[in-house]
């Protein structure tokens, strides 16, 4: 019990309170100013704006791929099953590198690209694929287990009521799943925005354009501004807090929803 | 058969079916089959000679031995800790409970970047311990140690997380039951808690090991990036691109995306094992 406390204290309690310690530091003023300089804002709106679209892009396709493994039987689905998980497996330099190399304008599916003037390699698309490619797990591993425990007699009496598949589809099984879409969405999302070795190699890294946070907190830090890399970490580290408390909220309330069904 | 009513009303017409796992298999086939495949592609296309040099020329062995140097620290000791902070967890009610299982989470919230940044600010030269430590000649920051501390941070919650609804589940019957026939604390997490628990602890080993070996962002701030010392192989990795040695990069990531490959089987294995204990 008490090393527990007091290793829990040491690796992620002491150093992150460093952070808060060196803001501290700061003038409110000062840590303003650091944290709302343009060129912070326009990564912010590259990071967050990439890692919404790609977690929106994952519960569409997140939950169709769920239900694909859920309700249809096909060959190779314990196959896919397994796939799904790639993502999360491999280490992030690896998906970074992988990833530039299949949308290079020379790559496997680039060059399909390229001639339809879509640039994927450097462009805010990029990064928005490579935020998509890592988000994927967290959607279909978040709604799966929902749609397991999906009671069919529930379709069934919608059925037998009259409803249309579609019906029953958009009022019975969607209004079901919705908390674990939000839970999944916000997984996504939360892991996007503090994402750094699979964005690294595809965004080019220009200034405005395609800068992520981490990348700047990052260049900050090699040029010795300590100032300048807490101030974007308190802010990242806000919003990381008030992601996970979001996600808790969101699964106490789909524990709540349960027990009332 | 899918013509009677209720199972028209129950389950999708065939074509819609098929669109669907079309969609969902063409999804996954673009955005994660064809990338790994690309990296093996990339690896070997100068052949089998090209990518043997890359991978046992002496940076990247240095690398390698880095890499599981660490992994060899961190691991152990979040296994101590998963098993200590699960314990404390799912066998006591304490004021401040469910802070704790939210605090142990913390480091998966947060970004990888500020996992090392913080680091950097504890140690590093202009950081709070930094001139102490400077004048004590003891180096943390572009490091060993430095790196030790990042992979600890990063891979800190994995065993807690598999081992706390485990344990939770289980319940404490057998050890009480233990402690009774007079075994010691220690007999009885030994013979009795320890095989309760083991494959759900080895698939938070698993876990763990594969994020250590594979971590990027927190490791990549307080590396420094000295070749052949301070390099682990994702760092490598990077290195290299950045240098245009592509086919040398691509040989290298492969090796740490068999090492992916092979944690992936590990864990579907245990966790097959798992549901049936």
């Amino acid at each position: 019990m008490g090393y527990t406390l007091v290793y829990l204290s040491l690796m992620v309690l002491i150093p992150l309170a460093t952070l808060v310690v060196m803001t501290a530091k700061l003038s409110p003023a000062e840590l303003w100013q650091l944290a709302t300089s343009d060129r912070a804002l326009a990564s912010y709106r590259v990071t967050f704006g990439a890692s919404f679209i790609a977690a929106a892009i994952n519960v569409v396709f997140g939950t169709l791929l769920a239900w694909t493994l859920v309700r249809y039987p096909f060959p190779g689905r314990s196959v896919l099953d397994a796939v799904v998980d790639i993502p999360f497996a491999l280490p992030t330099a690896v998906s970074g590198l992988a990833l530039t190399a299949v949308l290079a304008p020379n790559g496997w599916v680039g060059r399909f690209l390229e001639p339809l003037g879509i640039h994927a390699v450097f462009t805010p698309l990029g990064i928005t694929l490579a935020l998509t490619f890592i988000g994927l797990p967290f959607v279909v591993r978040t709604v799966q287990p929902v749609l397991e425990e999906l009671e069919h007699e529930v379709e069934e009496a919608a059925a037998v009521l009259g409803a249309t598949r579609w019906q029953t589809l958009t009022r019975v099984i969607i209004p079901t799943v919705t908390p674990a879409l939000l839970t999944g969405f916000a997984l996504a999302f939360a892991r996007a925005i503090g994402e750094y070795g699979s964005v690294v190699f595809i965004s080019g890294n220009k200034q405005y354009e395609t800068e992520i946070t981490p990348l700047l907190i990052m260049t900050r830090l090699e040029q010795f501004d300590y100032a300048g890399a807490t101030a974007l970490g308190l802010v990242m580290l806000i919003v990381s807090f008030g992601m996970l408390l979001a996600i808790n909220g969101l699964g106490a309330w789909a524990r709540r929803r349960a027990g009332h069904v | 058969m899918i013509d009677t009513p209720a199972v028209a009303a129950t389950h999708e017409p065939a074509w819609v079916r098929r669109i669907v796992v079309g969609v969902s298999l063409a999804f996954v086939g673009l955005f994660v089959v064809v990338p790994l495949a690309a990296v093996f592609g990339e690896a070997l296309r100068n052949g089998i000679a090209a990518y043997g040099s890359a991978i046992i020329d002496p940076i990247a062995l240095a690398a390698i031995k880095l890499t599981f140097v660490a992994a060899g620290i961190a691991v152990p000791l979040n296994v101590v800790f998963g098993v200590a902070a699960s314990w404390a967890i799912a066998r006591f009610r304490f004021p401040g409970r469910s802070i704790l299982i939210t605090l142990i989470d913390l480091p998966l919230a947060v970004s990888p970047v500020i996992a090392g940044m913080v680091f950097v600010l504890l140690f590093g030269k202009q950081g709070l311990l930094g001139p102490w430590l400077g004048s004590h000649g003891v180096k943390v920051i572009f490091a060993l140690p430095g790196i030790v501390l990042a992979t600890t941070f990063v891979t800190f919650p994995f065993v807690a997380r598999e081992l706390i609804p485990l344990m939770e589940a289980q319940g404490a019957e057998e050890e009480e039951a233990a402690i009774v026939l007079g075994a010691t604390g220690w007999q009885t997490f030994v013979r009795v808690t320890l095989p309760k628990i083991k494959w759900g602890l080895l698939y938070g080993i698993v876990l763990c090991t594969a994020r250590a070996m594979g971590e990027f962002g927190a490791v990549s701030v307080v590396s420094g990036h000295i070749r052949g010392r301070t390099n682990t192989l994702p760092l490598h990795v990077e290195i290299l691109y950045n240098e245009y040695e592509y086919q040398a990069a691509f040989a290298v990531a492969s090796l740490l995306a068999i090492l992916a490959l092979v944690s992936l089987v590990a864990r579907r294995v245990i966790a097959r094992r798992v549901e049936t204990t």
